[in-house]
């Protein structure tokens, strides 16, 4: 193996949509490059046969017979990235098949993607950073237990997280809108090391996660910054004390959703985004706005409600906005509304992402969002599973980010 | 001389008869005019750029998948530019294939649309079928005028 992490593409469509130089570029910049299995054409031939899979697209037919090659051994690669052009049906049903079959078949960590001419190597990088952490640096992942004194910090979209923890246990939180990234950020720190009556300078190591992650990272000097797919990961089975064994991590954000199938605290396959905002914590923020309630009362009330009574369809947060206005001034109640907009988002994450992963319990449901019974409850229903909101679940990516900055205090040393 | 497309736009050997035969076959090869590096089943172009899809907007709508329409961007003025074309149906994957069927299916029907000559051949799966495989071929290209454009 080289230096580099090595991911092997499978695809069709990405160079001719011109979003080939992104894949690359995202690939490069997480230390990763992607490489095209070389395979003979009477390999093309025999792989096909054997998959049972008769697609109409050449490339298609290259990408299956390319995963056949992966899976047994016979090309080697530290992970798989599987894109096709978006909207071609033809392409979701192998990108699907292809995801299954690579997952209960061999130990490559594997991400899909459906990409338009609009993708570009920033909406992929947290993808790859993910990819590149689960083939590479397991052992950091590994970490079960926090030890030392650090601090965590999530500078997300929508909120800034910040938390401290010693010995395994958090002693301080802070929690603010981001407004400006930096000043929350310091906002949010300066929060959690007073609650936990510290200072910055007893700190002994500290991990970023987030959008802004890599601004915060370099201001703070962190010593870890890391994508939030895998830092969510570790948070969860964290908090949920369930460190061993299968679990599905849903995470309903403010800017985009992420599904991650874990195992043993390590994700194992995971999707990232949404349609729309119509599917995010934002729309749920309007909703609670438009209703005249705060968003912490926004999951009380929509339990008191009953969804089905208002038709509401948050594919566009414009549109959504549209039902929920429409569905009042025809006299439906704030309790069905709320419902509605509650059940329209569990069931666009459930149809768009939960597709991609395959589900297994318990499902830990973490960020703001897992705050909004109304939501929780949707899920559950969608889901047919009692949902598990761990305490502190609105912390997640702060809460991982100091338990693997923990893994530092001895580097440090 | 007539300027002929060939389908599988990638076949060498049907590039090779047409350019025998005194034409110019208009292949991928003459859209993808740069750097060339193996990627999939029909040697994809680099230099595709995003721009490319949104000019493939002239022959597939905004629904149609981005990879559809950065093909038809390359493919499609030679297309317009045609005179006579060469279909191979069916063609074994080692003769020349295209990644997208449904980038095919649309060049088919363009082609057939197009009120030009066209030649609609099945790929032999015999030694004898490969003989009158290449007669009509021969028949089909000698047909056409040489010096000027094709009628």
């Amino acid at each position: 193996m080289t230096d580099k992490v090595r991911i092997a593409q499978l695809a069709c469509g990405p160079e001719y949509s011109g979003v080939q130089k992104e894949i690359n570029d995202a690939a490069a910049a997480v230390g990763a490059e992607i490489f095209f299995p070389d395979i003979a054409l009477s390999d093309v031939k025999r792989d096909l046969t054997l998959f049972g899979l008769d697609v109409r697209s050449p490339d298609l037919k290259l990408a299956i017979a390319r995963a056949k090659e992966l899976v047994e051994g016979r090309i080697e690669a530290d992970a798989v990235f599987i894109a096709t052009c978006f909207r071609c049906a033809e392409a979701a049903i192998v990108r699907n098949e292809l995801r299954r079959y690579i997952v209960e078949h061999s130990t490559l960590p594997v991400v899909s993607y459906s990409f338009t001419e609009r993708t570009t190597s920033g909406t992929l990088l947290t993808r790859m950073e993910a990819l590149t952490t689960i083939a590479r640096r397991r052992a950091l992942l590994a970490r079960e237990v926090q030890e030392g004194l650090t601090l965590g910090l999530d500078s997300g979209s929508a909120t800034t997280k910040a938390i401290v923890m010693q010995d395994n246990r958090i002693i301080g939180k802070g929690w603010l809108p981001t407004i400006e990234v930096l000043k929350s950020a310091e906002d949010a720190i300066a929060l959690a090391l007073a609650e936990a009556g510290v200072s910055r300078e007893e700190i002994q190591a500290v991990g970023t996660t987030g959008y802004g992650r890599y601004l915060v990272g370099q201001h703070i000097h962190a010593d870890l910054i890391q994508e939030e797919l895998t830092v969510n990961s570790k948070g969860a089975v964290f908090l949920a004390d369930h460190q061993h064994g299968p679990c599905t991590v849903i995470d309903i954000g403010g800017m985009d959703n992420k599904a991650i199938t874990v195992h043993d605290g390590i994700p194992g396959t995971f999707t990232m985004g949404g349609i729309c905002a119509g599917a995010s914590g934002r729309f749920l923020e309007m909703t609670a706005k438009r209703l005249g309630v705060e968003i912490t009362e926004l999951g009380p009330l929509a339990i008191k409600g009953l969804s089905t009574r208002v038709p509401m369809n948050s594919y566009c947060i414009v549109f959504g906005t549209q039902s929920l206005v429409n569905a009042l001034a025809a006299g439906s109640t704030r309790e069905d509304v709320a419902a509605a907009a509650c059940h329209s988002v569990a069931e666009q994450v459930f149809e768009q992402q939960l597709q991609e992963v395959d589900i297994k319990e318990p499902v830990i449901m973490v960020g703001g969002t897992s705050l909004i019974s109304g939501l929780v409850h949707a899920m559950g229903t969608l889901l047919q599973t009692e949902i598990l909101v761990p305490i502190h679940s609105q912390h997640i990516g702060a809460v991982g980010s100091a338990l693997l900055a923990s893994g530092f205090i001895r580097e440090k040393r | 001389m007539a300027k002929i497309f060939i389908y599988p736009t990638t076949s060498l050997i049907l590039s090779d008869m047409v350019a025998r035969f005194g034409h110019e076959p208009l292949g991928a090869a003459l859209g993808i005019r740069e750097r060339i590096q193996t990627a999939g089943f029909d040697s994809p172009p680099l230099q595709v750029t995003p721009e490319e899809p949104k000019k493939g907007l002239r022959w597939a709508a905004v629904e149609v998948p981005s990879g559809v329409r950065g093909r038809m961007a390359i493919l499609g003025p030679l297309i317009d530019h045609a005179e006579a074309a060469i279909i191979i149906n069916d063609a074994d994957l080692a003769f020349g294939c295209m990644g997208c069927a449904r980038t095919n299916e649309l060049l088919l029907f363009l082609l057939r649309h197009r009120g030009i000559p066209v030649l609609d051949l099945t790929y032999p799966r015999s030694e004898e079928e490969g003989e009158i495989f290449v007669a009509a071929i021969r028949e089909f290209l000698e047909k056409l005028p040489k010096g000027g454009k094709a009628e």
